[in-house]
């Protein structure tokens, strides 16, 4: 017989229970049932949680997003294999963003690569494309002397984002975090675990931390409470996929399916600086070579609503004259910003900032203009005076 | 949260007055979250029963406004143009667009205060 892998009806993070108490509304993403936002009741609410990211803290539960471990003697040239960013120039406890790709160089996935020792990398990846990501590793790694393990049930992930971020997680935890800059990790005891992986990552486009902890429904409940405590005076809020969906538009950070896909290019999806085409070899990279000489026919721009009307996933955009040239890949009111904005593919000559195009909203062509991105950046920390 | 007796509501959670004002439910914003975004129709137009005569964005989604009865509208809630989180802050007193009913008798059919609180506790226990 065969191994046949089902697919669940919907699945639940072992904060679920955790969730419907506080009175999240709940929504299936990605095959999983997910809080979108908190109840008004207790200072929530997607606007309200994007907000406490920006100026404060804001606690997200990301245990759906997968984790692959690739461990022994050739786990680096395993990882320069499958991925296009550069994992050579990771020191131990560094991290860089990446992404697997198709030998079209599309995308199977973007992921955080996280070099945690010598010979051992983890990627952290997203939670619709676990099971084909974690097929797609195994699959292409097998010529190396490399174990490769899906670990993706083995964490609660926990997003402590924002500025005050960092010092809602040192309340918790005897490592110094001042010393970790971003895109690092460090481990140390967090609410009295042992050795909990920590990393200065986030998919908000702010500072902040990911911690991993055991994935035993009792722990992630109590270390979640202790999180939401000790954020308490920093005006710390829970945050739904809803707030994590603006904060990353916001940055410009791709969403899978989205800005990045099986069907589309690293070249058109903007990610050139995280590829690294210097590295002799790695799967996709013949393919994007020749696309780079070719030239794209479409490449993602931000857009900003001129007129009344906010651009939403899948609409067409149009030039001036009402003739189709794209379509957005994410819009939405953009909380921080108070400016409705979205991502679209358009051909590069319809690409160039001050660009006026229009967006087809339920038939209607509203005035849209090329803007800068990312939208959001978040501001530098000032110099410290003496 | 007691719905105010002095309306009748709808299963897509409208309500309308007596005299021709129409807005959706308490239950309806919490469900749609944050609004952001109010498309109504102009005075004048012809609204349908059942059919949508305008849209209530939140950050997240669209959602249309059906017309709990037929009618011409005769006026609209300009103010929800800049200002649509009064949607979330006063579902029953933010009126979107009020029409002059064509047949009174379709207001007939639909629920009463107490039957909509129960259709929606009902709808909340699935």
């Amino acid at each position: 017989m065969s191994v046949v892998e089902a697919t669940p009806v919907v699945r639940k993070t072992v904060l679920n229970a955790v969730h419907r108490q506080m009175g999240a509304k709940m929504v299936e993403f990605n095959g999983w049932d997910m809080p979108v936002e908190y109840p008004a009741s207790i200072g929530c609410g997607i606007v309200a949680e994007h907000m406490a990211v920006r100026t404060g803290v804001g606690i997200f539960d990301v245990s759906h997003m997968g984790d692959i471990r690739l461990a022994g003697r050739e786990a680096l040239a395993a990882v320069q294999h499958i991925s296009m960013n550069d994992a050579s120039r990771l020191a131990v406890g560094q991290a860089q963003y990446s992404a697997l790709l198709y030998p079209q160089g599309t995308f199977v996935d973007d992921v955080i690569v996280h070099r945690l020792g010598e010979d051992e990398y983890l990627l952290v990846i997203n939670a619709g494309t676990r099971e084909k990501d974690f097929n797609w590793v195994r699959d292409n790694t097998r010529q190396f002397d490399c174990k490769v393990e899906h670990l993706s049930d083995d964490f609660t992930q926990i997003a402590i984002q924002g500025p005050k971020g960092v010092n809602v997680l040192q309340k918790l935890t005897d490592a110094d975090l001042s010393a970790v800059k971003f895109y690092w990790v460090t481990r140390g005891t967090v609410c009295g675990l042992k050795n909990i992986l920590m990393g200065r990552t986030g998919y908000t486009a702010e500072d902040g931390f990911e911690i991993y902890i055991p994935p035993d429904e009792e722990t992630s409940a109590r270390v979640w409470h202790e999180i939401l405590a000790a954020g308490k005076e920093f005006g710390a809020v829970p945050c739904g996929l809803g707030a994590r969906n603006t904060l990353r538009l916001e940055g410009k950070l791709p969403l899978y399916g989205h800005e990045i896909s099986d069907t589309i290019n690293v070249w058109e999806a903007g990610l050139d600086r995280f590829c690294k085409m210097e590295k002799p070899e790695f799967v996709g990279r013949a393919a994007l070579e020749k696309a780079k000489a070719e030239g794209v026919k479409r490449t993602l721009v931000g857009l900003e609503m001129i007129d009344r009307g906010i651009a939403r996933d899948g609409y067409k955009v149009l030039d001036e004259g009402g003739r189709e040239i794209g379509y957005v890949t994410s819009g939405s009111p953009a909380p921080f910003l108070k400016k409705n904005i979205a991502l679209a593919y358009v051909p590069p000559a319809q690409a160039a900032v001050g660009t006026m195009v229009k967006v087809d909203i339920r038939g209607q062509g509203v005035k849209a203009q090329v803007i800068p991105t990312p939208f959001y950046k978040r501001p530098k920390k000032a110099a410290k005076s003496e | 949260m007691p719905y105010p007796t002095d309306r009748k509501y709808t299963k897509e959670h409208e309500w309308i007055t007596a005299d021709g004002m129409i807005g959706i439910t308490h239950h309806a914003q919490g469900s749609l979250g944050d609004i952001v975004f109010v498309e109504l129709p102009k005075v004048g137009t012809e609204i349908t029963i059942g059919k949508s005569f305008g849209t209530v964005e939140s950050v997240k989604a669209v959602s249309d406004l059906y017309a709990p009865v037929s009618g011409t509208v005769t006026g609209v809630n300009e103010a929800l143009a800049t200002a649509p989180e009064q949607v979330n802050k006063d579902a029953h007193g933010a009126w979107m667009v009020k029409i002059k009913v064509k047949d009174p008798s379709e207001m007939n059919a639909l629920l009463s205060a107490p039957d909509y609180d129960k259709f929606v506790s009902e709808e909340a226990a699935h």
